[in-house]
């Protein structure tokens, strides 16, 4: 083989290794980075770990065995846990697909409107479900409820925006296709956009639903239904088998219902 | 000398892919498989490395024995093989030299891959990739080169593996006929300098002629011709495109 150039070869090797020293860098920084928010949160501290062993052995050993004596009493609460879920995602889908068309740059009718539905999906994923149930329990009392309003607006904010994403996406050529057709602009995005967007708007309902079922759970911590309130009326009272108990319950649901998904899933593949 | 000894395979589904087939290929033969699309020739190549598992028969390698007796002796014989996509399968965010260098990780431990390969693996890439003329672009993101140079680049990452055998399945299938014919002259003449052993599926004919020593003809997972390139005339090939008619104006 006579091809050795040798010269030309180190070029590139010198060239192809100073850009790997730079990448080194890079992932260097980011390592002292994340070693300096372990030691800042305890995490490197092994001393809080080796006192905290006794605790952990004593909740533990009073959370075993799980106690599923009152299980009647939770299947409402469960039942109305999946029901905020299924309602939470069902309202914001409801109010994220108008905003979405809004907050997608092919499809805004102007800037204005891009820039304030942006910022209306942001200001709703800033603010945590837990403080909207509290705010939305004063405004309506409790029950199941505040936990779906809380659980519908928060959620929009994140499926707005990637309703949005999924619409900015679209291939254009159909797009041109209906308006060469003489389509308005709401069969453009009726008969040309959602079409093509569809399967990734049902992934993002599917997943965010699964998500909201996990998130309704707490939601009953602060008095907006569901069975997040068992779990915690028994914790107050220090009943750690019941605790354990209604965990177990918990993940036996979240289990069904993410098996649900993917089953949805793969049926509209 | 490779050799398939009555290898046959029948996938899962009951589709009969390949019906007992024997072949041996010569050492520094470039040999043609040659036949419409669903003829069992992309089963028949991988069957050659044991990317599929032949439902029945065996692959035997001259002094080395059957490249199935275990995981070990596939891999080994996988590291002397190297084998080229019609889809190049490149990583197309990865630059052409990290593509090429794929070809070099097999020879070390799983460990040492994850980092820098020793500068003698980078030199045998570079060298790979000057041989199919893209030391130039040896930087560049796979992806931002033009078909036929993405199949060089698939070219150059089997040779980088320093193979005895090359298996090409389609390997110009995707290309436009005059990159297609360049990128097949490569691969012949980087096999005929190196004395690689080379099994390349095609359906153009033309391409076969020019290029092989040893054509086999396949239709419906059988062989129905084996001979020399200038022996394939009309009614073999009528016998062979019969199932594929407008194949035989294309070609």
């Amino acid at each position: 083989m006579s091809y050795a150039t040798p010269t030309r070869y180190d070029a590139i090797l010198a060239r192809d290794g100073s850009a790997q020293i730079r990448r080194a860098g890079v992932i260097l920084l980011v390592v002292i980075l994340i070693g300096a928010a372990m030691s800042l949160t305890g995490l490197l501290d092994p001393q809080r770990f080796a006192d905290a062993w006794p605790a952990i052995k004593q909740l533990a050993s009073e959370m075993f065995p799980p106690d599923f004596k009152r299980y009647h009493s939770w299947l409402r609460p469960l039942a109305d846990t999946l029901a905020m879920s299924v309602a939470g995602t069902a309202l914001a889908v409801a109010l994220s697909l108008p905003l979405a068309l809004f907050a997608a740059h092919n499809t805004t009718p102007n800037r204005i409107v891009y820039v304030t539905t942006r910022a209306i999906l942001n200001l709703l994923r800033s603010i945590p479900e837990l403080i909207m149930g509290i705010i939305f329990v004063a405004m309506v009392g409790f029950g199941a409820l505040p936990g779906v309003l809380a659980v519908g607006l928060h959620s929009v904010g994140m499926i707005g925006k990637f309703f949005a994403e999924s619409i900015e996406h679209v291939d254009p050529k159909p797009i041109e296709a209906a308006r060469a057709a003489g389509a308005s602009p709401f069969q453009v995005i009726w008969h040309a956009v959602l079409p093509q967007a569809m399967p990734q708007l049902t992934d993002t309902t599917i997943y965010r639903w699964e998500y909201n079922f996990r998130a309704s759970t707490v939601l009953g911590a602060v008095g907006a239904g569901g069975i997040g309130f068992e779990l915690i009326a028994a914790l107050r009272v220090l009943e750690y088998a019941q605790v354990s108990a209604i965990l177990i319950c918990i993940l036996i649901c979240v289990t069904i219902v993410d098996g649900i998904g993917a089953a949805l899933r793969n049926y509209l593949k | 000398m490779l050799r398939l000894h009555g290898v046959a395979m029948t996938y899962p589904n009951g589709v009969a892919a390949v019906l007992p087939t024997s072949i041996s290929v010569p050492k520094g033969q470039f040999l043609v498989l040659l036949g419409p699309s669903g003829a069992g020739k992309s089963t028949l190549l991988r069957c050659m490395n044991g990317l599929v598992k032949p439902t029945q028969g065996d692959v035997t390698v001259e002094g080395r024995g059957s490249i199935f007796r275990s995981g070990h002796a596939l891999r080994q014989h996988r590291r002397r093989t190297g084998m080229i996509f019609q889809q190049h399968h490149l990583i197309g965010r990865l630059s052409a030299l990290q593509n090429v260098l794929i070809g070099r990780v097999a020879a070390h431990g799983a460990l040492r891959s994850m980092l820098p390969l020793p500068r003698a693996d980078r030199l045998i890439a570079l060298q790979s990739l000057e041989r199919v003329g893209l030391l130039d672009r040896a930087l560049d993101r796979a992806d931002e080169l033009s078909g036929g140079q993405q199949q060089r680049i698939g070219i150059a990452r089997a040779m980088a593996q320093r193979p005895q055998i090359v298996l090409a399945d389609e390997p110009v299938a995707s290309l436009d006929p005059a990159s297609g014919e360049k990128v097949l002259a490569d691969l012949h003449r980087i096999c005929r300098e190196d004395g690689i052993t080379a099994i390349v599926s095609l359906h153009q004919v033309e391409l076969a002629r020019r290029f092989a020593d040893r054509v086999i003809g396949l239709v419906g997972g059988r062989i129905v011709f084996e001979g020399t390139a200038s022996q394939l005339g009309q009614t073999i090939l009528e016998q062979i495109y019969t199932a594929a008619p407008s194949r035989m104006e294309a070609a």
